[in-house]
């Protein structure tokens, strides 16, 4: 599934230019950025409540597919100019972290292994 | 014999730069067509010992070395040191701020992290001078 596609699932909307076409191979949530260099994948797409800077260089050095903000949530300027740059696309989503997972889930998109 | 090397200034507390030393050496490797299993271990480390230089060095720099058949990542502050090496060394243990545990740092799981994606892993360090931290991956 790619990143536009998951967006429209999610009623969300699509910050950035960039990365809408990036294939989406699995889900996490989590907001502790040591955590998420530790364990994100490839292809991923990553539900958090942080919005700055460094949530892009962690999706990026991990070649992640899309990080989705919940509850409305929206990067500064800068930090979606930088997602542009990476390639990263981010979306922006009024609904809780929860209930994106469980939408994402409901599309098929699986944990990370 | 040393084919190529790249070094970066990291200053301390520049949480809107954090992170580009490591992408720029990732470009390198990518560019370099050193295997994406290697790159995504080399950009995990790098990550690490950028983010600590940020959080809890006076300033540094961070450092890609490679020869024929090893890439180094080599990380060299100028201060505070670390006093319990050992301490440092546990999952869990930081010395983060409130204010960076805030932006999702300084969950103590930078050395530990770092440790596990390198083939090899050297800390030396004395306290009141510097640190020096080296992550070595075997290419062959």
């Amino acid at each position: 599934m790619t990143v536009k596609e998951l967006c429209e699932k999610l009623g969300g909307k699509l910050l950035t230019q960039a990365g809408g076409d990036n294939d989406i191979t699995c889900g996490c949530s989590c907001d502790l950025l040591s955590w998420v260099m530790a364990k994100g994948a490839p292809g991923c797409a990553w539900v958090t409540v942080q919005t700055h800077m460094n949530v892009i260089a962690v999706a990026s050095l991990h070649d992640m597919a899309c990080v989705i903000c919940p509850e409305g949530l929206m990067p500064d300027e800068n930090v979606l100019k930088k997602a542009e740059e990476e390639e990263i696309a981010v979306i922006s989503s009024g609904d809780t972290g929860y209930a994106i997972c469980c939408k994402m889930h409901e599309a098929g998109i699986m944990p990370e292994r | 014999m040393t084919i190529y090397t790249e070094e970066f200034r990291v200053e301390r507390g520049n949480f809107q730069e954090a992170g580009s030393a490591s992408s720029k050496i990732k470009r390198t490797l990518k560019k370099m067509g050193i295997s994406p299993a290697i790159i995504r271990e080399v950009a995990i480390s790098s990550y690490e010992l950028e983010l600590n230089l940020v959080i809890h060095s006076l300033g540094g720099t961070l450092k890609l070395s490679i020869d024929g058949s090893q890439l180094l990542i080599i990380s060299e502050d100028m201060g505070p040191g670390i006093g319990d090496i050992e301490l440092v060394m546990q999952e869990g243990y930081s010395t983060a701020s409130e204010s960076v545990r805030a932006m999702g740092f300084g969950a103590g799981m930078g050395l530990p992290n770092i440790k596990r994606h390198s083939h090899e892993f050297s800390i030396e360090s004395e306290l009141n001078k510097s640190t020096r931290i080296v992550a070595k991956y075997n290419l062959i």
